[in-house]
């Protein structure tokens, strides 16, 4: 099998997010940037399958600035075999990203895209089943286990009420959950190789897709802010304090 | 103006963020059908048209529809979209599933997760885990949209919309319901929950759940959730995780038992009227949000809160 595996640039998922003051965005300059963590569990679980010997080659996509190469090099160290990274400096929604990676799919012919169920910056949560729509594939979102069985994919998913499991037909696109594996640490041999590996440039316009924003963002604010209450002393001065100061016990 | 709300349901019971999703809907305005799509699901049908608020109930009904999987669902939900302006469904993981779905299929940027209408095309919806709110407007002609519950009160259930039977739309055989496991609980559930108690990695085992924070949650008849790191080191199940990538919940009482509050678990809490942290650590961040506050080692404290109740 062929595994194309969509990776995102954004703020690292350890870095405080501040509103700028003109409530435009938040403010981006100088944080540490790094692959958005949903995807690297998505690339992790292509390598351990190319590892495995189910999948023979992977190929890693971002859409973004030209800095987010660093993250397509991360995928490569960990094991993928090339990347492609389509250029632009623009915003661009879910719905833009699903165009321009069944645009990839059609051109590269993958039995399988593998990718984070959201990005931690957006939280949009939509990319992977919209490129499912487009491609008219089946889709296993928040997966938490996939094996291949016999010609079908079988797709554990974390649902509300427990774990479901899915057969699908391929080609199909899987979004990750976290607790589907746990990512490697890219080895230093590995990060000098990934240095070699093949990464072509591309721009959404090689593909006839022009990136046209559907949302206007209006305003970007700080979330109501919760003051810290009180410290009690002890259980007996807590269920006291709830029962006759908060009223709900 | 008019809205169809996509119902959340286990096909004998209607969830209460598919009423929540309807009281967004009636801030949009207009007139609001729903649409049930089950396996056996007349009952359900019949929750829905209490809704105040709705005007219609469609209920389709079959088989394939008995796992709400996305295509089926994605297709029934299209053989209908021409006849409405907006379509929206609650933030749960089939609206997940389904609704982006729909939404490419119709060329529309899907708005996830609101939290807030400002007006017809105005919303506002958490980004970064919570740790901002964006005001964002739709330039689409449709919308598509899902709600978080929690952001939007429960309406009365006083109505008496009438009842429509559907057809159903084509059935995809691209994907297949293999089997379930649904965890299996007599106590409330963990959205729904007027009073929350969540354990985290200081509990150190599963047995410790059992031990000590079980017995509390069924004095209080609170639901039981849990921290990330707890539900990653398999003291429980993933259903129980709170946080901005599993559960969001907004109870009167949320009390966080050996929970450092990590922004990944704030972000699924912090809404909570009341909040109780009971910590050993006395710098951990759940104390910033914290009403009440009590620094001791949750193995003293919770026998003894269990007695005090």
């Amino acid at each position: 099998m062929k595994v194309l595996v969509p990776v995102k640039r954004v703020i690292d998922y350890n870095v405080k997010v501040r509103v700028k003051p003109d409530q435009s965005d938040v403010d981006l300059a100088n944080v540490k940037m790094s692959m958005n963590p949903f995807d690297e569990i998505a690339v992790e679980e292509a390598v351990r399958m190319k590892e495995a010997g189910t999948v023979e080659e992977v190929i890693a996509v971002s859409i973004g600035p030209e800095k987010a190469q660093d993250q397509l090099r991360q995928a490569l160290a960990m094991g993928a075999d090339r990347a492609i990274l389509i250029e632009t400096t623009e915003t661009v929604e879910p719905l833009s990203v699903a165009k321009l990676l069944a645009k990839v799919c059609e051109e590269e012919n993958p039995d399988l895209v593998v990718m984070g169920k959201q990005a931690i910056d957006d939280d949009c949560n939509q990319t992977g089943q919209m490129l499912a729509a487009l491609m008219g594939w089946p889709q296993g979102t928040f997966a938490s286990a996939v094996t291949k069985e016999g010609d079908k994919l079988h797709v554990t998913r974390e649902v509300d009420g427990g774990l479901q499991t899915i057969a699908l037909t391929l080609p199909a696109v899987v979004t990750t959950d976290l607790r589907l594996n746990e990512p490697r640490y890219a080895s230093l041999p590995n990060i000098m190789k990934a240095k070699k590996k093949p990464l072509d440039k591309k721009s959404p316009s090689d593909y006839g897709v022009e990136i046209i924003a559907r949302l206007k963002t209006l305003k970007v604010t700080e979330p109501p802010k919760r003051e810290a209450g009180i410290k009690v002393e002890s259980v007996a001065d807590l269920v006291e304090k709830l029962k006759n100061e908060a009223g709900v016990l | 103006m008019t809205i169809l709300v996509i119902a959340e349901h286990s096909n004998d019971h209607l969830s209460d963020a598919t009423a929540k999703t309807v009281s967004a809907a009636t801030k949009i305005g207009g007139d609001i059908h729903v649409l049930v799509a089950g396996s056996g699901a007349s009952a359900v049908a019949g929750q829905a048209a209490k809704i105040a608020g709705v005007a219609k109930v469609l209920h389709a009904d079959d088989d394939h529809y008995a796992k709400q999987l996305a295509e089926p669902m994605a297709e029934l939900i299209l053989s209908l979209a021409g006849d409405y302006d907006v379509l929206m469904a609650p933030a749960g993981t089939d609206g997940k599933n389904y609704m982006p779905r729909v939404a490419a299929k119709l060329d529309v940027m899907q708005i996830s997760d609101i939290i807030a209408v400002e007006s017809a095309d105005t919303f506002q919806r958490p980004i970064y885990a919570g740790n901002a709110i964006a005001t964002v407007q739709s330039s689409d002609a449709k919308k598509v949209i899902t709600v978080r519950g929690t952001a939007f009160e429960a309406p009365a259930m006083d109505g008496s919309a009438s009842v429509e039977t559907i057809g159903a739309a084509d059935f995809p055989s691209i994907s297949e319901f293999v089997k379930e496991e649904l965890t299996k609980s007599d106590r409330p559930e963990l959205q729904g929950a007027k009073i929350v108690i969540s354990g985290g990695r200081a509990l150190a085992s599963g047995e410790n759940f059992e031990k000590y924070i079980y017995p509390v949650a069924d004095k209080l008849g609170a639901a039981v959730g849990a921290s990330r790191a707890a539900v990653d080191a398999g003291y429980v199940p993933n259903d129980m995780q709170v946080g901005q990538t599993g559960k969001v919940v907004a109870p009167e009482l949320y009390i966080a038992v050996g929970i450092s509050g990590a922004i990944q678990h704030l972000a699924g809490m912090k809404d909570s009227k009341v909040i109780v942290a009971i910590n050993k650590d006395e710098e951990a961040p759940i104390f910033q949000v914290a009403d009440y506050g009590l620094v001791a080692d949750l193995f003293e404290a919770m026998p003894e809160l269990e007695k005090a109740l």
